[in-house]
């Protein structure tokens, strides 16, 4: 018999609450990672080598910098999402144990996994506004329909961190996650199409790059800022986004539960 | 002072290895026992265990070597490179070799010394026995040259195998990345005394990622305006990529003694930092 001395939305939120209390003492930490990495990347990337690139059908006639941020802020979602899915989930079942803290109240396990996947959607919405607002101010934002590029890039990084918290919240050592940032995150981020077209490599590749959240993700974004999206194929990635979303959420209620429903 | 503690630490001091003479003469009694090569084999055992960390640490350069090299290279006509323009893959490659030398030997320089130093308190255990600060500081800095020579031999084996190597000097592409990695081990090394907390890691990233990312690795020289170049050609990595760019396209000149020479103060004065640091730290 579950208590219910709070609302199960009350408890997320709760759970939101204590991330949030964390998080305003120790911000600093994450400017680097969170912000300044992808302005940088930006710079390098985007004005850098994009001075090199020849202008033309393959970055759909826009100038590289703008052909790459709209993708970059999917980029930098999934980057933001891979430590909070992993080592900070990882940490908070076994080191600093604050899970089991928060079950020793009438917060439920399902609640703990839901305020923490609100947290890291709250922390991915915001890192990207942010990141827009500077590469707009660079010049790579063209379009206002950029601003749609937020909730896409958030919910893209989503559909890559709830699955991956499901599988943080299964695990006794946290050696896998060097695993997955390096055969998941990297190949995602270097063959999805971010940095040149998708056609460019070989054919088999380009399934594997469809199952992939980032390569949805930036379809999404691009199709929004270049106004290239019809509804249909729209509709079709945040639907495959949003089932990513679910299944991980199922699939972490269920691992949660087993792991500190007393 | 040091002295003191260490040898009442170790009532019997261990008569040192034969052939470790000159530097046994410089460095006082307790610091070095010359078997720094006792710490290498410790750290193999380890690893022996973490194998897949290490295995999977060579995927990381290939990953962006196709991705940069095959993907963008079609965005690319031709670039700067050393003796006038070249394929964009042949450009980048030999960067992305400067890079991972850098990048391998920095964070194991880095986040596995500290952990051990602090959290491990492996060095403390290995303190205990007749080895010295010295010993730690060569051993580590033997362990992350071995782990970096065998990821920059297996990369600059796919650069040949795809065609990316134009000249016999890129066999010298490999104690250069040996060299690289110690100048850049020894310096990590040193930078990993002074670190408080895990936090201070972020200093680490926010030195090594505008190397990583603006010393030339992806786009020519030219790109910069002026001063910024000479900004540019101060750092470290960009000496790295230069030397490893002559070497694997053969535009060889006496310049490049010019980087070694970077490398060998930069490695000298890390090293040296290093040990004292460890000495203080650890027996003090």
């Amino acid at each position: 018999m579950e208590a219910h001395v709070v609302g199960p939305w009350r408890a997320a939120l709760i759970a939101v609450e204590h991330h949030w209390t964390w998080y305003r003492r120790n911000w600093r930490a994450t400017v680097i990672s969170n912000f300044l990495q992808p302005v940088l990347f930006l710079l390098a990337m985007g004005v850098g080598f994009g001075s090199q690139v020849r202008q033309g059908e393959a970055t759909g006639g826009h100038p590289y910098l703008v052909y790459l941020a709209p993708a970059l802020l999917v980029i930098t979602a999934a980057q933001n999402a891979m430590f909070e899915s992993t080592w900070a989930v990882f940490s908070s079942f076994k080191w600093q144990r604050t899970y089991l803290a928060m079950v020793s109240t009438p917060i439920t396990p399902a609640q703990v996994l839901h305020g923490q996947l609100l947290w890291i959607a709250l922390r991915l919405a915001s890192g990207t506004a942010v990141f827009l607002a500077v590469a707009a101010a660079l010049g790579a934002i063209t379009s206002p329909w950029a601003l749609l590029a937020v909730p896409f890039a958030t919910l893209a990084g989503m559909a890559f961190s709830a699955p991956v918290v499901a599988f943080a919240a299964t695990r006794e050592k946290p050696d896998s996650f060097n695993a997955v940032f390096r055969f998941v995150l990297m190949p995602m981020t270097l063959f999805t199409g971010a940095f040149f077209p998708l056609d460019q490599l070989p054919g088999w590749i380009h399934p594997l790059a469809w199952l992939t959240p980032v390569w949805h993700g930036i379809e999404l974004t691009r199709g929004a800022t270049f106004g290239t999206l019809g509804p249909l194929p729209a509709l079709g990635h945040v639907a495959y986004l949003s089932a990513l979303v679910a299944l991980g959420v199922v699939l972490g209620r269920r691992y949660f539960h087993r792991r500190l429903a007393v | 002072m040091t002295n003191e503690t260490s040898t009442a630490d170790a009532p019997t001091p261990v008569r040192p290895r034969d052939g470790a003479g000159l530097l046994l003469r410089i460095v006082p009694p307790g610091l070095y026992a010359g078997r720094a090569h006792v710490l290498v084999e410790r750290s193999y055992l380890v690893s022996r265990r973490g194998w897949m960390s290490v295995l999977s640490g060579f995927f990381e350069p290939l990953f962006f070597l196709f991705s940069l090299g095959y993907g963008l290279g079609r965005l690319v006509a031709t670039v700067d490179g050393p003796g006038g323009p070249v394929p964009y893959a042949v450009f980048v490659a030999p960067a992305l070799l400067a890079a991972s030398a850098m990048n391998g030997a920095v964070f194991e320089a880095t986040f596995n010394l500290f952990f051990k130093f602090k959290y491990a308190k492996t060095y403390d255990a290995v303190l205990a026995t007749p080895l010295g600060p010295v010993d730690i500081a060569l051993g580590e800095a033997a362990w992350c040259l071995i782990r970096g020579g065998l990821y920059s031999a297996g990369f600059l084996a796919v650069m040949l195998g795809f065609g990316l190597i134009g000249s016999p000097w890129a066999l010298l592409a490999l104690p250069a990345c040996l060299l690289v990695a110690l100048a850049f081990a020894a310096v990590g090394m040193a930078a990993a005394t002074f670190m408080r907390s895990w936090h201070d890691f972020d200093l680490v990233q926010l030195a090594v990622m505008p190397l990583f990312l603006f010393s030339t690795t992806f786009y020519p020289l030219s790109v910069y305006p002026g001063w910024l170049q000479a900004v540019v050609q101060w750092t470290p990595l960009y000496h790295a990529i230069e030397l490893m760019r002559g070497l694997t396209t053969g535009h060889v000149g006496w310049g490049a003694l010019g980087h070694v020479a970077y490398f060998a103060v930069m490695a000298l004065v890390g090293v040296v930092v290093a040990a004292r640091r460890l000495g203080k730290l650890l027996l003090t």
